[in-house]
């Protein structure tokens, strides 16, 4: 209760700092900046596919639902030790194309979604330096919102799981629970053992469901593209986990086997260790980068479907429905491509972790197997 | 491409904070009860099929038992049925034979009686045949003795007739 309680406020705070930023913006000087990453249709009609894709997939301060409707998101910086807070409409103003016009604020500049400080009164030559941004960014924000979700969703199964633990499950519990058995008897188990799973299941689990609902959250049109698990610093975190947990439980046997593999010469040893030692980091920076190219890859494969009938639009209308009606049959397709590896991402990703985890505690028995 | 690419040190520094507290609180709120009510369900189950199997197999020893009980009763009702017939036959037959005893002693009794009867008749027969034949002799010496021709002829067919023997 006190939980649902206190993401509704949290919601609240920030629909308050959104919507008094907004007043702001409407008596704030306006100094257009000439930088528009938004624009990718120029009034001329040129239409440039690849500014269009790169707008969709990269991460950005606000959410563009279509059209001229923008979600302006709290934007945080630290700034020579000041932290400023403030919303990111203060950055731009949306034109009769629905597009953004950007200006400056405070001093601070977004410059292609990267906030600069170049000071008061500063040109567009201007060159600014980074400062740290804190933003609520798209992703972030997409990346809050499924968290939210996912409380409130796995809460309520885990209370139906408390207040009736002898019946059948029903409802989103019966859709949830072969997912959960699946991970823990299917994926963790096999790689660990089931006494070992039970430590690292409450982790799998969650990897699992959080990448495979920000997998899906991205395939939702009109949504503003979210593109989370394409979002390299999201997926960097997650790596990170997997690489602490498998360093911290690895045991003696798997370091052992890292700094002194068994049952072989010296000298292969010495080609052999800094190998190991690499494949340590390798292992989940794999990880990290095969679940965003495959979301990010997704998405642009789907973008380019829809560039392709606008970029024959832009020639000929009979071309560009033409065009478009093949267009949208090969983004059936895609979507139910999208579909599948958007669980199939989080899938592997979990149990590669898993089998990491596996590896890194496993026991001296299995080693004969092995050497 | 930069914006793909790059690393943001505030989306990093969101995403641990989000992700380290989605974990710990659904380790607390979610996978722990889940995982427990998971658990003693199976271990329920499973406890329930080992009883559900020993209730099985408890049932079968007592239809086992059953069956023998069953056995049992039908062998001693089929003693009992046969000996009972025995006894019976063996009564039935002590009966006849003792019917059969007393009939033939009834009738070697009155064969005897008979065969005394006959011969009681038969003696009282030759005697009455014996008076009648000295009456009948009588009264014919009487007739033969009263005349001497007669009593002539009588006594030398008496002496022919027994000379002769």
């Amino acid at each position: 209760m006190n939980l649902n309680k206190l993401l509704l406020l949290t919601s609240l705070v920030f629909t308050n700092l959104l919507g008094f930023a907004q007043k702001n913006h409407a008596h704030a000087p306006v100094a257009v900046s000439p930088d528009s990453t938004a624009k990718y249709e120029h009034a001329e009609g040129d239409f440039k596919i690849g500014e269009m894709i790169m707008h969709h997939i990269s991460d950005a301060h606000q959410i563009h639902f279509g059209g001229s409707l923008y979600l302006p998101l709290p934007v945080i910086v630290l700034h020579d030790g000041h932290l400023d807070i403030f919303s990111s409409s203060n950055f731009y103003s949306v034109n009769e194309h629905g597009e953004l016009d950007f200006r400056d604020y405070k001093g601070y500049r977004n410059h292609h979604e990267m906030i600069e400080y170049v000071g008061e009164n500063a040109t567009h030559d201007t060159h600014g330096h980074t400062v740290l941004d804190f933003s609520i960014t798209k992703s972030v924000f997409g990346m809050l919102l499924i968290i939210a979700l996912m409380i409130i969703i796995f809460r309520s199964v885990a209370k139906k799981y408390s207040n009736n633990p002898n019946t059948a499950p029903s409802g989103f519990q019966n859709l949830l629970e072969p997912f959960i058995l699946f991970i823990r008897d299917d994926l963790a188990a096999p790689a660990m053992g089931p006494k070992k799973a039970e430590k690292y299941v409450p982790f799998l689990l969650t990897v699992f469901f959080f990448i495979w609902m920000c997998n899906l959250l991205g395939l939702v049109p009109f949504l503003g593209g979210f593109n989370i698990t394409g979002t390299l610093s999201i997926t960097l975190v997650l790596a990170v986990l997997v690489f602490l947990i498998t360093s911290i439980s690895g045991n003696k046997h798997y370091w052992g086997h890292i700094f002194w593999p068994p049952g072989v010469p010296v000298f292969v040893k010495v080609i052999l260790v800094p190998i190991e030692i690499m494949s340590i980091f390798i292992k989940p920076a794999v990880l990290m980068i095969r679940l965003t190219a495959n979301i990010t890859a997704g998405h642009i494969v789907i973008l380019a479907f829809v560039g392709l009938a606008l970029m024959f639009g832009q020639k000929s209308e009979l071309a560009g429905y033409s065009v478009g009606i093949g267009s949208v049959l090969f983004m059936i397709f895609m979507y139910f491509l999208e579909l599948l590896v958007a669980f199939l991402q989080a899938y592997v990703f979990t149990l590669l972790a898993a089998m990491y985890f596996g590896d890194a505690t496993q026991e001296h028995h299995a080693e004969h197997a092995h050497s | 491409m930069e914006g793909l690419l790059s690393v943001s040190v505030g989306t990093v520094f969101w995403a641990s904070i989000a992700f380290i507290a989605v974990l710990v609180l659904l380790k607390k709120m979610a996978w722990g009860p889940i995982m427990q009510t998971l658990k003693e369900r199976e271990e329920g189950i499973a406890d329930a099929l080992r009883k559900a199997d020993a209730a099985k197999e408890e049932m079968s020893k007592l239809q086992a038992s059953n069956e023998d009980l069953l056995r049992e009763a039908r062998n001693d009702r089929d003693r009992i049925m046969s000996e009972a017939k025995a006894m019976a036959d063996q009564m039935r037959s002590e009966a006849v034979g003792k019917a059969q005893k007393e009939a033939s002693a009834i009738i070697a009794k009155a064969q005897v009686e008979i065969e005394t009867q006959k011969q009681a008749a038969i003696s009282e027969l030759k005697n009455q045949v014996a008076d009648l034949s000295i009456q009948l002799a009588e009264s014919l010496l009487k007739n033969a003795l009263t005349d001497a021709e007669k009593q002539q002829a009588l006594n030398s067919a008496l002496i022919n007739e027994f000379g002769k023997n």
